[in-house]
Formats: structure tokens, C-alpha cells, sequence
């Protein structure tokens, strides 16, 4: 019977079938952080249960870590309490610790795939929505709660339906200044923020094939602001490449058995999905939102829609505009902006810091911007330093922190303040997400390299064309 | 047993006629630097419950004695945003035993059935008669029946029924989660892990 690749990868996972109930669901691989892990290794304890696969979890503090001065004790004890317990069960039940301070700390979503961790046909889960970023493997991957971390400590396993298909097309050629953050989030204003809910999501198409694999992490990563449980991509040649002599990837014959499994994720051409959906890649603009979701996005030369024009409470959309300070019909390109905010596990990798400095490269950071560059890794930071682009960003006036999740949830100190407005590269607008009363417009790296040296909203295609001019 | 049984709820219900809350609404990401699951219910919707000098907002439901209860009726798409269980053990913390929605976000769902917490997925048409229902008058009971599957409200005997798989219905019923379940399925779990080839 034809299969699609998620099929594929589901199926061979599937312990056992309950009828009229979940699958119980093996899970290869398991990252933890310091957050949604603490309550699940009380309850591993509580019940008496033991870790059944310690070398099958890994674990990074990324959270809720400081990006300045990180060889300093963490100031707020909450934190450094978390930061502490993760690094205790870690050394308890014999679990990969990569903490503050080691160097291949960072993001858990940039250092799993840049460690080999990550690989095509595995099954992965960590407790944090985005972890659909390992799709971009050809994996299984989603965001658990912390009752299903202990499951997964406990046993290896979770208790998981399994989710319908979709299959989301993307044909022809991206335009001159839109990436891959720019399609994920055209997908999302198609589709909403509950358009995939009860899905898992293959993307596929030119556009995905052309993709650089940091990309399709980009993409992939932003499957769950679609409400879909995960995307995947089928891996091909260059996943392949990217995988091969990673620290922790499959050497020698373990590497030749594991491509015979590979090289068969791919989706049988007849399979069927239970919803695909088609775009033109020549449809994308580079794109902002306007709102408090993700799904309240826009090409950046569009004006606000007016409530009649959006699907969906009309009361809901004018909560959210009067949250944003915003009015319907108002143009995005220059509104004046104070924060920018480069990284997260979104697009905190070196591509993004390449397409950040191709923009400010011989420009200055405008007056009225304070600007965070985060790198996703050390590992990103230190390619960031043998290519160059220090040097580049530091000419142009800006700074660069040390690896963490830090703005995009503001967990740590930096959070921007009340009122004030952000273009950040992260993955969420939601109101307060980026600290209470902050007001976040998503975007792609370029488009915050662009706004950062003007100080107001700006289509980065103005900038790239300067360039190539001169 | 892992946590409370839920047969039949009658109660009260709070009203939250938003779209798209999200999980960081519920409880933002600043909280959750707890390494213990408790006193999550103080801090639930807490930047709609309270100014940002921690005086509460008098128009916010929950400051609102009018209106109280164990169901939170909320809008469509509710949950949505991140995995943090911490949003469903402040739902449960601050006293809710069931959520209605028109729309789940899957992982907030998934958490709320592993915690103990029903979600009562009903049509668009039955939430905008609870909700009336709730505006007409704030005592108005609901009337949550998980064996029968039906979600009805008391005073005018309207009635729908929910969605949820047998497996999860048990679980529910009886106090049981997964951890129970898997506990028992060690060696057949050990047996399966062995042929991975990875």
C-alpha cells in the first residue's frame, strides 16, 4: 500500500495499537531543557520509576539563560534553581548535560540537528512546541507537555493518536528578498493559527527542494504557529551531507545501514493525504505581521486589512489591533520601531547572520534602535567570528550576545519593555510574549537588518537593490 | 491513581468569549521558573488578571465575582502557542475541572486529558448558547456528563455531545494516565528498542 513519508516514519514507530485510543508511540531521541523538565523527573521519582534510556535524552540549558556575562553566577535564583535541577538529574540518571558554559551549549532546537542528534526517519520530542524543527530532517518531531517528558523518561514512549495528513505545495521560484521565514509565515496568514490543528504537515515543491536545510528548519520550525502538531521534509542530498561527520550522526557501516533506511523517506506517489494545499512561490512578498498571532501576517508593502476583510471575530481582531496600538488600514513600511531582535531557534543561525550582515555591511544601526543579536549556539557564534561578520556587525554599531532563547520568550533579563515596538526574528507576536506589554511584528533577518539601520519599518528589497547597484 | 476522577461536573461556568487565547496568555513565559508543580493558579491570565503593579483589573472575568466555577468556557482556537504544561496546571490550579471551546489547540488538549482536566470540544453554535446562556444569568449551571459524553445547559436543556477516545474516557473516569499504562508495557517497550536501528 502506498505510503506517505510520514506514514512511513509513524508506522515503523508504533509499539503497540490501543483500539479506540492513542498509539503507544517510540521515541528515538529526547532533549530536555531546564523549564518543562523539573516536574517530570518529581514524578519519576515520586512513582519510583527509573530512566529506562538515559543515552536517548539529552539535555540543554537555553531557556531561561542570561546572554550577557554567562561565566557570572545567573542573578535571579529562580533561574539559576532551574538551571541547577536540570544539571542535578542530568548527573543523577547519567543524561548528556550541555549547561551554561559548555561549549556546545546553545539553542536545543539549533544544537541537536549541529551534534547529529538529529536525523531523518528518527522520532524526536522535547518539551517545547518547537521542536517541529527537526522535521526539516525528515523526522517525526513535535513538542510535548511535561507529563509526556516522564512518559518518555520512564518508558521511551508517549501515548499519541496519530495526526491526519497535509501536504502543503510550494512551486516555481521565490522573488529577489524573501526567505524562508517569509514563506512560513505567508503559509500561516493562508492557513490561520488553527489551519493545520489535528495535522502533521510534509511540505513539498520546488521551493522546499531549493531550500537551503537551515531553511527548511526555519520553516519546519514554524509548523506548530499553523496549529500543526509538526511539518517534515523528505531528505534528500543534501540532508544527507548536512548529516554526515556531525559529532553524534551514525559512522562507518552504522552510516551505510542507516542511508539503506534513509534513502526510502520519501512519499510513495500515489499516497494519499487527507488535505494538500498549493502555493506559487512567486506570490511572496517579504512578509511582517501586524497583530497578536502568527497567522496576522502580511507582504510588507500591504496595509492592515480592515475586520471585515479577516476571518474571525471581529471583537477579537479589534482587542488585538488596540493591543498593537495599531489602526486597520495603516501601512506597515515605516512605522517607527525601538527593539530589533535577531536569533531564537526561529532563525538564530548562521545563515540568518550572513543575511543580517549582507544588509548593515558599510551601513550604522539607527539611533532609535536597541538591538539584540542572539546567536542560536556557541558553535553559531563561533562562525560568526571565523567568517567575518563580527567584524561587520560591530562597524555597523551593533553588538553580539552569547547563545540562548532570550528575547523570543523572555524568560531571562531581556525582555522588551511595555509599549514598545519590536521586529524580531523569532516565532511569536503573542501579546507580552517578548515581556509584558512588549509589541513584537515578526519578520526574516533581513527585514530586521533593514529596519535596525533605518529605525523604522523597511522593505529590505530597497536596501539589497542599493547594493547591487553600487 | 494519578489524579482526581471526573464522572459528572455540575457547576458554574466563567466566561471567556476570546479567540485564539494562547498559551502565554494563560500563563506567561515569566513564570514558569518554578521547579515544583504548584501555585500556578495565581498567576493564570496573569497580564489580563493584573495591572502591571499587581492591582488587579477590575473588568478582567476573573476579578469579576459575578462569575465563578470549575468550567472555563473560552473561544475558538483556545490553547494555542506552546507545548508548557504549566498553561493546563494553572487552568487546574486555580479550580477548573473542564474547558469548553469550540477549538483545541492539540498540545494544550493532550495536556489537559494527561492532568486531569476535561476539554469539551462543542459546536460554534452550542458555545454562543452557553455563552448566552452564562450573559442571561451568570448562576446558570452546566452540566458536564462524561459517561453519558453530553455537555447540557441546566436551565434551558440544551444539550450536545462530545468527542473523546474510549482509551482517555477510562483513563478519565478512573483517575489513570499514561504513565500508568506505559509502566506496565516495560518489556515489550525493551524488546521494540532493541531492533531500532538507531
Amino acid at each position: 500500500m502506498s505510503k506517505t513519508l510520514f506514514d512511513k516514519v509513524w508506522d515503523s514507530h508504533v509499539v503497540r495499537k490501543i483500539e479506540n485510543g492513542p498509539d503507544v508511540f517510540f521515541i528515538d531521541r529526547h532533549f530536555i531543557h531546564e523549564v518543562t523538565s523539573p516536574v517530570a523527573f518529581l514524578g519519576l521519582k515520586s512513582r519510583g520509576n527509573t530512566v529506562l534510556y538515559p543515552e536517548r535524552t539529552f539535555a540543554t540549558a537555553d531557556h531561561n539563560t542570561p546572554t550577557i556575562n554567562q561565566h557570572l553566577p545567573v542573578e535571579d535564583p529562580l533561574s539559576a534553581n532551574q538551571l541547577k535541577a536540570l544539571e542535578e538529574n542530568a548527573a543523577e540518571w547519567g543524561i548528556s548535560h550541555w549547561g551554561l558554559g559548555h561549549k556546545k551549549n546553545g539553542i536545543v532546537h539549533v544544537v541537536g540537528p549541529e551534534n547529529g542528534i538529529t536525523l531523518p526517519g528518527a522520532t524526536i520530542v522535547c518539551g517545547d512546541s518547537h521542536t517541529s524543527t527537526h522535521g526539516a530532517f525528515g523526522a517525526i518531531a513535535f513538542g510535548i507537555g511535561t507529563s509526556e517528558v516522564e512518559m518518555v523518561l520512564s518508558s521511551q514512549c508517549i501515548m499519541q493518536p496519530k495526526p491526519k495528513k497535509m501536504r502543503i505545495n510550494v512551486n516555481g521560484e521565490l522573488g529577489f528578498g524573501v526567505t524562508p521565514k517569509d514563506v512560513a509565515l505567508y503559509i500561516i496568514s493562508q492557513l490561520t493559527t488553527s489551519g493545520a490543528t489535528g495535522y502533521f504537515v510534509e511540505y513539498a515543491g520546488d521551493v522546499f527542494r531549493n531550500m537551503t536545510i537551515e531553511g527548511r528548519m526555519t520553516v519546519c520550525n514554524l509548523s506548530i504557529e499553523m496549529g500543526a502538531r509538526g511539518g517534515m521534509i523528505a531528505p534528500d542530498d543534501k540532508t544527507f551531507k548536512y548529516i554526515k561527520d556531525k559529532p553524534l550522526a551514525p559512522k562507518g557501516e552504522a552510516w551505510d545501514k542507516a542511508m539503506e533506511y534513509w534513502n526510502k523517506l520519501y512519499t510513495d506517489q500515489d499516497a494519499v493525504f487527507d488535505k494538500e494545499l498549493t502555493f506559487n512561490g512567486a506570490d511572496i512578498e517579504p512578509m511582517i505581521t501586524y497583530g497578536t498571532n502568527p497567522g496576522m501576517g502580511i507582504g510588507i508593502t500591504n496595509h492592515i486589512p480592515d475586520a471585515s476583510a479577516v476571518e474571525g471575530g471581529v471583537a477579537t481582531y479589534k482587542k488585538s489591533l488596540g493591543y498593537m496600538d495599531f489602526n486597520e488600514g495603516d501601512a506597515m513600511i515605516g512605522k517607527p520601531v525601538d527593539y530589533v531582535f535577531l536569533g531564537s531557534c526561529t532563525n538564530g543561525r548562521i545563515e540568518d547572520f550572513r543575511a543580517f550582515a549582507s544588509i548593515v555591511k558599510g551601513k550604522k544601526k539607527a539611533e532609535n534602535i536597541t538591538a539584540w543579536l542572539v546567536p542560536g549556539s556557541h558553535e553559531v557564534e563561533d562562525l560568526i567570528k571565523e567568517e567575518g561578520l563580527l567584524d561587520i556587525i560591530t562597524e555597523a554599531g551593533f553588538t553580539l550576545r552569547e547563545p540562548g532563547c532570550s528575547a523570543c520568550l523572555a524568560m531571562n533579563a531581556d525582555k522588551i519593555p511595555a509599549g514598545k515596538l519590536a521586529v524580531s526574528t523569532s516565532n511569536r507576536n503573542f501579546e507580552g510574549r517578548q515581556g509584558p506589554g512588549s509589541r513584537t511584528l515578526l519578520a526574516s533577518p533581513l527585514v530586521a537588518a533593514a529596519t535596525a539601520v533605518t529605525g523604522v519599518v523597511t522593505d529590505p528589497r530597497t536596501l539589497l537593490k542599493e547594493k547591487i547597484v553600487a | 491513581m494519578a489524579y482526581d476522577k471526573f464522572n459528572i461536573l455540575t457547576s458554574t461556568a466563567v466566561p471567556l468569549p476570546i479567540e485564539n487565547v494562547d498559551t502565554d496568555q494563560i500563563i506567561p513565559a515569566r513564570f514558569l521558573k518554578a521547579t515544583e508543580r504548584k501555585g500556578f493558579g495565581d498567576n493564570l491570565f496573569r497580564d489580563w488578571r493584573y495591572h502591571n503593579d499587581n492591582t488587579p483589573k477590575e473588568d478582567f472575568v476573573l476579578n469579576n465575582p459575578t462569575y465563578s466555577g470549575k468550567i472555563l468556557v473560552g473561544g475558538k482556537n483556545f490553547g494555542s502557542g506552546s507545548s508548557r504544561e504549566h498553561a493546563a496546571w494553572a487552568v487546574y490550579d486555580y479550580g477548573f475541572r473542564c474547558v469548553v471551546s469550540s477549538f483545541f489547540a492539540d498540545i494544550f488538549r493532550g495536556n489537559c486529558l494527561n492532568i486531569g482536566v476535561l476539554p469539551v470540544q462543542v459546536s460554534p453554535e452550542f458555545l454562543e448558547q452557553i455563552f448566552a446562556a452564562i450573559e442571561a444569568d451568570p448562576k446558570t449551571e452546566i452540566v458536564v456528563s462524561l459517561p453519558e459524553q453530553t455537555i447540557t445547559i441546566k436551565a434551558t436543556g440544551a444539550s450536545e455531545s462530545f468527542e473523546i477516545n474510549s482509551y482517555k474516557k477510562e483513563n478519565m473516569l478512573n483517575g489513570y494516565d499514561d504513565i500508568d499504562y506505559l509502566t506496565k508495557m516495560k518489556s515489550e517497550i525493551q524488546e521494540f528498542a532493541a531492533a531500532r536501528p538507531f
